[in-house]
This record gives structure tokens, sequence and C-alpha cells, in this order.
């Protein structure tokens, strides 16, 4: 790795339209961490809506897509982990179901220098000290993706622990599902509100000014029933913690 | 068409692009813990059987009978079922100590009815092997264990495990088993978990186990 | 490859959506399922980390089956074979019609106007009580959740623990009120204590077993090379059912099948601490065909095809063949644990039911249909799984099915499709985002409460406004490029 790597971020739509906050820390972080970071404005979506809804062909499109816009990209870094996910899970798998074999090496290819922000800090800069400042009380919610499909493991706690002033308390039941999972949140919602009330329970029950994940479409979900409720508990992006000094506070 | 015919047609036809030959796979992998040694395989046979509620004794060869008597009577039976094959001294204490025994064969050769078995109060039986993982033993249902009634009516199992029928894990005991024999393998007395997924001893099976190791 | 026919129980059935929201409203069963899948869980987490391999035990697992799949007529053969030769008799079953006629068929020739019956996924798939009850012939069922299940006149909701619904005090109840029906009833004094329970579960199928003469079972493994079957259980009524009775029927799945006797030292570790979350479930039983003097003397297995060779014919959907039935998936499945079973439409509910019921009847109607989108995609199935079925890329897969199976005419495909036409180029997205956040401005910096279209969203949750700027204008803004105007 060269002392000033270059990574190509990799917004994602939702960030970028809703929450443009997550990816915007992602920007200072890294830069902060002595990145050079660029923005391919040709990028859009990584298709896992389309995908996860069953719209295969409309995925497979953005497969192709995403495959070109950042094959010249020695890392491409997502404040997401579901949408990396999506990246190198499901994007050689689209390839492959629409007989293309070229796109198929090609999605293999970028997804292999794909990397959802706390895996690129841990691994492959290989901090876990990023030198923030949080005095905050925060839970973090793992969110499935990010623990089940890219088995992330522990690297976002080892980046949290090392925050300065952050009051870091365990979140009960931490790896049940929040109840978002795209469309699901829609097509089913009577379901996906009731795993989402359990999970702003157990937030709740935490005492915690701030929950955290690094996923900001389940937080959209948590934080909406959080907000419903009144509870006064904060969402941030993880990359917004990691971001926060003490000169610029998030 | 017969439905065998079909249905083999149609297997084959939804597997038209394997490509890979019968076998491919090659033999059972064996994945097992191997024995850290006779003494903690005996060690934690012992406390696992005992984990699921299974009485363990442990003696020398020469004290089997006075042990069975003892769970005999700890048990309150008042008759036993005596496999055919079973070492006679295994139950010489018990009948000494006024325990009725019941042997699975008349004297005319026909077999204890199932309503018979069921007023017998408990069976001695042999065993095959020990699995030390799991707590299990296994039957094969040779003369000295009986046919697979014997073990089930009765509502007390005195199982008496020699401690070289004892291996480690699961696939050792595969191993030594011969498959077309019966096989019953038995870990801890009749349990349930079907009320609200919570295990209870004492179903349909014997509601004591009692394990005897010896040696 | 041909389907199951939708059977009569299941006729009908709402969609998963609709069936979920009236469970979710039964809070009794919310607070049952709540408990007993939290149990079930730390039990089985408890005794799968005592083996330091599992990982290569599910893989072992996975292979051992997909050998099998990929042979099968083989491997069936091969039992087949092995069965005849020991001395048992084997049918073949097209569908679910074709099972249950051979089965009353054996019945009848013995003249008994009843069986006690082994808990089997196979027969209650084919619905096997409901034809013997048509035809005058009395089924007990003898497991203890399947005797709830039936004694209450209800409908299993788990794979394992079919009246996982049903708490102490209701199965109390149910007990008082029907034992003394259909036997021995239950004692006056019975209390909701587990062991008085199960005590009286005892006392009231004994005089069942005693007098048997013909049992029903499954199996759940039969081993092509020797000949074996093998029933795994807890409660001794499995026993009891295959050994005591004169004739033994075996209705056998044909993915069922395992190439070799050894695998079953795989096979025996992976299935009870992922079902019961025991390091051992209290009894095994193996039999080969017919032995001489000790069990049933005339031993039937009927393989059973009813749409398994249809989920076989998708080479990536197979792997749902896989499936031992040990309930895993639906222990840790949070969508399960809020909606229960019955939303399913089916003898097999949760993670797994929902990749193999819509395989097995196809996609034609309302549950069915509805049944892959039934996930939040969180994978805990997945990782649980001991034969390693991928049932959350098996849900995308079949989601896929049934969006081309549909019109294309629907409001979701429509929104779909100009959703994908606005990714398809940054310069739209651009647009849009312009157009959204100009809303935000007009909305100003509120939380929005309610949003025509978003009733799904709106009804528990609040949407978050649109930002004043999008990250794109930021980078613009503060890294440099010009946002250019959507062509």
């Amino acid at each position: 790795m060269s002392d000033t790597p270059t990574v190509a971020l990799f917004a994602t739509c939702f960030n970028d339209t809703m929450w443009p906050d997550a990816p915007r820390a992602t920007v200072t972080l890294l830069e902060r961490l002595g990145c050079r970071v660029v923005f391919p404005r040709e990028q859009t979506c990584c298709g896992q809506m389309f995908t996860n809804t069953g719209y295969a062909d409309e995925g497979t499109a953005l497969v192709r897509r995403f495959a070109q816009v950042f094959d010249p990209f020695e890392y491409v870094v997502a404040p997401s982990g579901s949408c990396v996910g999506s990246v190198r899970e499901q994007h050689a798998a689209l390839a492959r179901r629409a007989g293309d074999a070229g796109l198929e090496r090609a999605a293999e290819d970028v997804a292999g220098r794909t990397y959802e922000l706390s895996e690129f800090l841990v691994d492959v800069l290989g901090v876990t000290d990023v030198g923030a400042h949080f005095p905050h009380r925060v839970t973090y919610h793992p969110t499935c993706h990010s623990l089940r499909m890219l088995h992330v493991a522990d690297k976002p706690l080892q980046l949290l622990r090392a925050v300065r002033g952050i009051d870091l308390v365990e979140l009960p039941a931490a790896e049940e599902c929040c109840g978002f999972g795209g469309t699901f949140a829609m097509k089913n919602a009577d379901v996906s509100i009731a795993m989402g009330s359990d999970k702003a329970r157990h937030v709740r029950e935490t005492g915690a000014e701030v929950l955290v994940a690094g996923d900001r479409s389940c937080l959209a979900h948590i934080g909406g029933i959080l907000g419903r409720q009144r509870a006064g508990v904060r969402t941030m992006h993880l990359a917004e913690v990691l971001a926060s000094t003490e000169e610029d506070p998030a | 068409m017969s439905a065998r015919e079909e249905i083999l047609g149609r297997l084959r036809a939804a597997t038209t692009e394997v490509t890979t030959p019968v076998g491919h796979r090659g033999p059972a992998p064996v994945i097992g813990v191997p024995s850290p040694g006779a003494g903690e395989t005996l060690e934690l046979f012992a406390e696992n059987v005992a984990d699921y509620r299974a009485s363990v004794t442990r003696c020398r060869p020469e004290e089997v009978g006075t042990v069975v008597a003892g769970l005999l009577d700890r048990a309150g039976a008042r008759s036993v079922v005596v496999p055919d094959g079973l070492e006679a001294s295994w139950v010489a204490a018990a009948r000494e100590a006024g325990v009725e025994l019941v042997p699975d064969s008349g004297a005319d050769g026909a077999l204890l009815t199932a309503a018979e078995l069921d007023a017998v109060s408990a069976v001695v039986t042999a065993a095959r092997v020990g699995i030390a993982t799991t707590g299990t033993v296994v039957l094969d249902h040779e003369p000295d264990q009986g046919r697979r009634a014997l073990t089930l009516v009765p509502d007390q199992h005195v199982c008496v495990v020699r401690a070289d029928q004892v291996v480690h894990d699961v696939p050792d005991a595969v191993a030594l088993l011969e498959p077309r024999r019966p096989l019953t393998w038995i870990s801890g007395p009749s349990a349930t978990s079907d009320i609200e997924l919570d295990r209870v001893e004492g179903v349909h099976g014997p509601r004591t186990l009692d394990v005897v190791i010896v040696g | 490859m041909t389907l199951q026919t939708t059977s009569p129980i299941f006729l009908g059935m709402p969609s998963f959506q609709k069936a979920a929201k009236d469970a979710l409203r039964n809070t009794q069963q919310r607070r049952n399922l709540a408990h007993a899948t939290s149990t079930i869980r730390a039990k089985r987490a408890a005794v799968v980390g005592e083996v330091d391999r599992w990982e290569e035990l599910r893989v072992a697992g996975a292979d051992a089956k997909d050998e099998v799949l990929h042979h099968l007529p083989h491997y069936l053969e091969q039992l087949e074979a092995n069965l005849v030769a020991n001395g048992a008799t084997v049918h073949w079953a097209r569908d679910a019609d074709e099972a249950n006629r051979i089965v009353l068929d054996l019945v009848r020739a013995t003249g008994s106007d009843e069986v006690v019956k082994v808990k089997s996924m196979a027969t209650q798939e084919i619905e096997l009580n409901e034809r013997l009850e048509e035809a005058g012939i009395h089924a007990w069922e003898t497991d203890l959740a399947e005797l709830i299940v039936q004694l209450g006149h209800d409908r299993p909701s788990h794979i394992l623990v079919p009246a996982i619904h049903r708490n102490r005090a209701e199965i109390r109840e149910i007990f008082r009120r029907e034992m003394g029906g259909v036997g021995r009833p239950a004692p006056d004094d019975l209390t909701d204590e587990p062991a008085r329970l199960a005590e009286a579960a005892r006392a009231h199928l004994r005089e069942k077993f005693l007098r048997a003469r013909v049992a029903i079972s499954g199996a759940n493994f039969a081993i092509a090379d020797t000949g074996t079957l093998v029933v795994v259980e807890s409660e001794g009524n499995g026993r009891m059912c295959l050994t005591l009775p004169e004739t033994l029927i075996s209705v056998v799945g044909v993915e069922k099948v395992l190439p070799t006797f050894a695998d079953l030292g795989t096979f025996l570790q992976l299935l009870p601490r992922s079902s019961t979350g025991e390091r051992m479930n209290p009894y095994t039983s193996m039999w080969t065909g017919v032995r001489e003097g000790d069990g049933p003397q005339d031993v039937h297995v009927v393989l059973l095809d009813n749409g398994r060779s249809h989920v076989l014919a998708d080479d990536l959907g197979r792997q749902a063949l896989r499936c031992i039935r040990c309930s895993a998936c639906l222990n840790v499945c949070p969508v399960y644990e809020r909606a229960g079973g019955h939303a399913y439409g089916s003898v097999y509910p949760g993670p797994i039911g929902a990749v193999l019921n819509p395989q097995l009847r196809g996609t034609g109607s309302d549950v069915d249909k509805s049944l892959p989108y039934a996930s939040s995609l969180c994978g805990a199935c997945f990782e649980a799984c001991p034969v390693r079925i991928d049932i959350p890329s098996l849900l995308v897969h079949l989601r896929t099915q049934v969006v081309d199976e549909a019109s294309g005419r629907s409001p979701e495909a429509l929104s779909m499709k100009a959703a994908a036409w606005m990714f398809a180029d940054h310069r739209r997205l651009e647009a849009a985002q312009r157009g959204a956040t100009l809303g935000s401005r007009l909305l100003g910096d509120r939380t929005v409460r309610s949003l025509p279209g978003l009733g799904a969203w709106t009804q528990a949750r609040d949407v978050p406004s649109p930002p004043p700027e999008t990250f794109r204008q930021w980078w613009a803004r503060t890294h440099g490029y010009d946002v250019e105007e959507a062509p």
C-alpha cells in the first residue's frame, strides 16, 4: 500500500440522497487518516433494492454500472455494510444468472476491492484508534449484513472503544435483526415494526443518548420508531462518531 | 409406467446438468474428537450420562451383582426381566434379595407379550458401546441385551457397560456397530422438550436409567 | 416435474402478510413463542459451542446430502435393494394421493381399525391422518406435541414442537377436556407442571401402545448402503411404535437418503445439537428391514416424491432438499418468533418453509407467492443451518421467480422500472435529488410524520425529511465538480 492510498468512495444512493452526513464523515475521516478520496460521479446504486425484491434484471444493470464505474480503483469504500454485502455476495451471482461470464469476472474483481468502512480502517489501514473524540453515552447495533454477510465481527466495536470520552454500553440482544430488511419494512410492515419495537426497547434500556450503526437504512427504521416514541435517542452512523474530534465535534 | 419408473425418471431428468460421477465426494469424513486417554474418556462418559439425569455407578467386575441389586432396590423394583444371554451373576444378588427374575423366553419358548412386560418393574442388560462426548449407551440387542421391547416397556433400565466398551466420540461408535442389527441409542431416561421447549424427564420409555460402568 | 397440489387443509390460505398481521395480535401466542424460542436458542448455542469442529461437520453434512441429491436414482435403487434383501417391502408414491392410498390399503389388509403414529413430517405433509379417519381408521399421534395438536383440533406451528404456540396452562386444559373422549382421561388433579403433563400423556397412550397392531412412521435418515432406517426422538413413543406392533409402515421422502452408514457419525452430531439443543437426543432407533423375533415382522417403506423432483430440478433451489428438519432456522428467526408458524400456511413453517413450500407447491397461490418475502434477509437461519442451506439467497432467488411470473404491470413493478431508469444514469439521479431536496425546503426542517403512499412506513415510524443538500452537492461544493443539468 502506498503512503497515500487513493480511495474511491461509494456513497450509496440512500446516503447520498437522504443521509449525506455519513459519506461526508467518511470523507473527513479518511482524509484525516492520510487517504486521497475520490468520488466517481457516475456512481448511482448497488442495485440491492431491486435484487432483493426480485427484480434481478434491473439489479444486473446496476451490477454492470458499478463494475464499470469502480474498475479503475484499488480501494472502494462504502459507509454501508448492506450495500457492500450486496456487492460482495450478490453481484457475481447476478452476472452468472444473466449468463454473462465477462461481467461475472469483472464483478468478482471489483468486489474483492470493495470494503465496508470498518473493514477498510482495521484490515487495510491497520488502525483502530482513529483519533476521535465523542463524549457521549453510545450503544452500537451491529446490523445483520455487516455481521452475517461480511463477518466484520467486532471491528466497529474496536474502533468505538478507542474513541476518547465515549461511554460505550452494550445493547441487549444486539445481534438480532432490527426488522428493516429493505422492502420487507413495507411489504411486511407489521412484523417489521414488531421487530423494530423490540430493538427500540433494548436501545432505551441502555440509557444511551446515541444509537450507532454502520448502516443508515437500519438506523432510519429504528430511529423512526424511537422518534415516534419521543425516546430522545439520536441515531448516528459509525463514520460520524469516528470523524468527530475535539476541534470539530459531531 | 409404474410409479417407481416415473419417479426415477423425474429425478434423472431433474439432474441432467450434474457432471460429477456417483461417489464423487469420497468416503464419509470422520469428524470427531480423539480420546485424550482412556481415563479422561471414561470420566467424560460418566459426567455426560449423569448430566441427562441417569444415575452412574462405577464398580469392579465382582461388584456388579451387588450394585445392580442396590439400584433395583432403590427404585422399588419387585420383578426384573432378564435377557436370555445376560451374565447370571449380575442378577444373583437381586434374586437373593427377593426380586423376581422373569426370563424373556418361557419354558414353551414363547416370548413375553407387551402386556406381560408392562407388568414387570425393571430390566437389566449389557450394552454394546458407550459414547463419552454425548453420554450415550448403544444397544445392538445381542442376547445379553435382549430384543428391543425389553428395554422399553419396564419403567427402570439398569444398563451395565464395560469400561473398555466406552469410546470417545460419535464417529467411533458408528464405526463399531453392525448396521444390520437393530440398534437403540439411549442418552438418559425418556424425556420431552415439547412443553415450552424445556426438557422434562419421564415419558414413555423407562423413567429411571441406571448406568453401571464396570472396570 | 410435478408440483404438489395444495392440500384441503391449507387451501385458500391468505398471504403471509395478512396471516402474520392477525397472529401479531395474539399476545399470548407471541409470549409463548418468545419464551420457547429464546430457551432453545440458548441451549443450541451452548451445545454447538462445545464442538470445535462444528464448521467441518456442517460442510460434511452438506456434502453428504449433495452427493445423494446429485445421484438420487442411484442411491434410491441401492436403498431399495438393501431393504428388500432384508425382508422389507418397498412402495413408490408419486404424490400425496398415491402415498395415502398405499398406506390405507396396507392398514386395511391387517384388519386393524387403528394405527399408532410416530411424529413424521412426511405423513403430515400428505395429510395421512385425515385420509385414514375418512376411511374409519383412527390414527393416534403419540408424540407429546402432536398429541396436544391432535387433541386440541389444532394445526402444527413448528417442525420439532408442533404445539410450541401452546403454554403449559393451555395444554392442561386441552388434556382435561379431550383425553377422556378418545381413551384414558387425564387425572382430575392434573396440574400444569410439565412433569405431570408428560405423565398424563404416558398413562393415556400406554394402552394404545400395548394393543396396537400397526404403526406408521417417517424416518430421519434412510441409509443407502445398508437399507437402515433411523428415527431420532426423545420420549420413547417412537420406540413403542417401531418395536411393539406387528406391522410397520414408514413414509419416507426421497431426499431422506444418506449414502453410507458412516455418515451417521456426522448427522448424529449435527441433528440433536441443532434441534433440541442436546448433545444427544434420548432415543435413536435404527432398523434394517425385518429382524426375526424382534420388532415388526411386516415392514413396509413408502418412498415419496410429492413435489421433491420439482425442487431438485432447480440447481440452486435443490439445496433446500438437504434439510434434516431440525428447526434451528425457525428457532433463530425473528420473523417466525413474532408471526408464529400458522402464517406460513404449511406443515413446514419458518425460513425453511418459506423456501420449501413455494418450490414444492409452486408460486401460484397467495400464500406461496408471499412466502419468499416473509424474511428480512437477516441471515440468522443460514448461520444456524447444520447442512448450510443458504436460505437468504434462496429467498431472493424465489422472489425473482415470483416477479418473473407476474404481469410486470403492478404498481410495484412500474415504480421499480422507474427507479431503475433513474439509476441507469447519474444525471437522472441528480435531477431527481434536486426535486427531493427542493421538497425538503418547502417542508422545512421538520420530521415527516405522515406522507401519502408511505402508509406502511408511517404507521409507527417517523420519516426522515430529506437533507438540504445531497452528498454529491456537498462534494461538488467542497471538492470540486459542478452539478450538471440532467439531459
